[in-house]
């Protein structure tokens, strides 16, 4: 019972942690370079929570991350490395656009649920293809879900220019396959904050039911934690690796269409991969993999992200720190040995001065 | 244009792409011998073509001609440093190979923009003052048809790469320092009962990889941008490491596969030259190199075995 307990503590403690020492590490660099890091932070929190507008965009960013999030925790929790949410996040991206633009007098429900679905379907299969290929030949999921990110960049720029537009950006979808609702946009004054959140909040739980209260989900976390335990005891490691997978390129794929039908409303050509997927993984390393974790972090990276973009005028810092931060923190995450090493040190002082009395 | 200068075009432009690789490749063939997985080979990558393009742009007036060269070093300097970033946390700190690797490839894009920002005040250093360009190879271009074909206008770096890939072979197959970076990749806790220090093997393994991998990176950036901005390196870092793996994690096969690689690369710019190649829609050309890359990974794994003990922490007996 103490060492759960002591668990939990930590499973909170460490993240705590690690995002106060890569705030800390973000303003030692800033000093470095002759920056007010408390003029940039503060710039950063205020800018963001002083306006309904960019609390709005700061939850639509935060919305993305929850789902790239979640896909990346569950390929983890099954022992796989899924790079590839940000190539899956604009595979799913490109299918909601197409299936939109593509029926755009079906009715509202109908539409959004066809393109949604489409989305899921793309971002599975993308990632599916990885998740068979390390079940069959025993290929490094980290470098094919790599290779596929470019893949998928390219053919989304082609998809772009040769089949859904002549430039390099399509069409706005039809109200009926837009995800934003009035009276969202009317309470954050503008922002492009929609329907996806709800979206996420429901997948957040059914993340939670699966994992937790199914037998697919244990099976799939007995397999993460040790194969050949879970071959013996009559699992195929070769279905779990695949329904992980395919479950967490569904999620990315989900989290494009969320990014496509909500926030922009069509697609346009990508110079690079969309940070949204590498920010994903950062979630959910930070949530450890708890999927209420990983909507919090999602909400501090969405914060970091929207409001990034007022330091360079409030206080003159470059917005890439906010990607230095959150580096820096998901290093202190990874590295949590430390942390962990530090907390026990204090335990033990505590109980020893206790015997002491 | 005839055959010979066909070839050459193929030959040149395919040894161009090919030279990051093959330093990168190369890298991950030393950190990975040691037993540490090193995906943020990318993100040093990244650092090394940020360090050079500085140095390139501070340092022409003062070093002329040499500036690309010696910007080889400044890039392989920072990448030591960053790739003391992985040693740390993977070594000391006990943290997961990838992870750590996946910090670092987040952090070098960042911070290399945010510095390029901090010094320029824009997101890319603008051309450099001089890139590597196109070089003979002393005494070798003067053979007939071979001499015009692989040793004309042709890249520098890449027959330094070629020239570090068997430096890098004996060094790990024929001295004692190769043996005990490689037993510590197989089974350290046997090394260290010989005495062997597991620690600084690692270390030196993951540091090489950063030197060679902050070349590469200087490559890319001297010799194919001839800038530096966030659009630099993209992915020739992950492309170095499925490189390694086909060169069954030997330098000479490394550096063979890092050349096939830059040749499937250099197709989506000289395609249009060769026949029959110039009736792929580009489209294919530009996704060729990492499909290729999967498929060659398919067909290679199985049959090719990884250090024993890679990607896992080694902590010390008691």
């Amino acid at each position: 019972m103490q060492t759960t307990s002591k668990n939990r503590l930590n499973a909170l403690l460490i993240p705590l942690f690690s995002i106060l020492l890569g705030f800390i590490f973000g303003a030692i660099l800033m000093l470095l370079f002759g920056y007010n890091p408390i003029d940039a932070y503060s710039a950063m929190l205020m800018g963001v929570f002083n306006s309904p507008y960019f609390m709005g965009e700061a939850i639509r960013q935060a919305t993305v991350l929850t789902f790239t999030g979640l896909g990346f925790a569950i390929a983890f929790k099954a022992g796989f490395f899924n790079i590839g949410v940000a190539g899956q996040l604009l595979a799913g991206w490109v299918a909601a656009i197409w299936v939109a633009l593509s029926f755009p007098d079906l009715p509202r429900i109908i539409l959004l649920t066809l393109s949604l679905g489409a989305a899921i379907i793309a971002g599975a299969v993308w990632a599916g293809i990885a998740g068979a290929l390390r079940a069959y030949f025993g290929t490094s999921e980290v470098i094919v879900t790599i290779m596929l990110n470019y893949t998928a960049l390219h053919l989304t720029n082609y998809i772009i220019r040769s089949v859904l537009a002549t430039g390099n950006t399509t069409e706005i979808v039809g109200e009926n396959a837009s995800l934003r609702v009035g009276w969202l946009t009317t309470l954050t004054q503008g922002s492009r904050i929609n329907m996806g959140l709800f979206i996420a909040i429901i997948v957040v739980i059914l993340y939670w039911v699966f994992m937790t209260q199914t037998t697919a989900g244990f099976e799939v976390r007995a397999v993460g934690l040790n194969p050949d335990a879970s071959t013996y005891a009559g699992m195929s490691a070769k279905r779990n690796i695949i329904l992980s997978m395919l479950i967490s390129g569904g999620l990315a794929g989900l989290g494009g269409a969320v990014h496509g039908l909500g926030t922009f409303g069509n697609l346009f050509t990508q110079s690079g991969l969309p940070s949204l997927g590498f920010n994903g993984i950062a979630v959910a390393l930070l949530g450890l993999g708890n999927p209420v974790g990983i909507f919090f972090s999602s909400i501090l990276f969405g914060v970091l992200d929207v409001g990034a973009g007022f330091m360079p005028n409030r206080a003159g810092v470059p917005d890439e720190m906010a990607d230095i931060v959150i580096a820096a923190i998901i290093f202190f995450v990874g590295a949590n040995y430390v942390i962990r090493l530090v907390l026990d040190k204090m335990q033990s002082n505590k109980t020893a001065e206790k015997g002491g009395e | 244009m005839n055959i010979v200068s066909l070839l050459q075009l193929i030959v040149s432009s395919s040894l161009v792409y090919a030279a990051p690789l093959i330093f990168t490749a190369l890298g991950g063939t030393f950190s990975e011998r040691s037993g540490v997985v090193n995906i943020g080979l990318e993100g040093i990558m990244v650092m090394g073509a940020f360090m050079s393009a500085i140095f390139n742009l501070t340092f022409y007036s003062t070093f002329g001609a040499m500036t690309p060269w010696l910007g080889l070093l400044a890039g392989g300097v920072i990448g030591i440093l960053f790739s003391l970033i992985h040693a740390v946390a993977t070594i000391n700190l006990r943290a997961d190979h990838i992870v750590s690797g996946t910090v670092i490839n987040l952090a070098a894009p960042a911070l290399a923009v945010f510095l390029t920002r901090a010094i320029y005040g824009a997101a890319q250093t603008g051309p450099l003052a001089r890139s590597f360009g196109f070089s003979n190879i002393f005494l070798l271009e003067k053979i007939p048809v071979i001499g015009p074909i692989f040793f004309q206008n042709t890249s520098g770096p890449a027959y330094l790469g070629i020239l570090t890939a068997i430096i890098a072979w004996v060094v790990l197959f024929k001295t004692r320092f190769g043996l005990r970076l490689r037993s510590v990749g197989e089974h350290p806790h046997a090394a260290e009962t010989l005495g062997i220090n597991v620690y600084l093997m690692k270390y030196s393994g993951v540091l090489i990889s950063g030197f060679l991998g902050g070349i590469g990176g200087a490559i890319q950036a001297q010799a194919i941008h001839n800038e530096f901005g966030i659009l630099t390196v993209a992915g020739q870092g992950f492309i170095s490491m499925a490189a390694m793996i086909f060169g069954k994690w030997n330098p000479l096969g490394a550096m063979g596969a890092a050349i096939f690689f830059g040749f499937a690369q250099s197709l989506a710019r000289i395609g249009n030259y060769i026949p029959i190649i110039q009736d792929v829609p580009g489209i294919w050309l530009q996704v060729l190199p990492y499909l290729l890359t999967i498929v060659i990974l398919v067909g290679v794994v199985g049959r090719s075995t990884a250090p024993k003990d890679l990607g896992n922490t080694f902590v010390k007996s008691k």
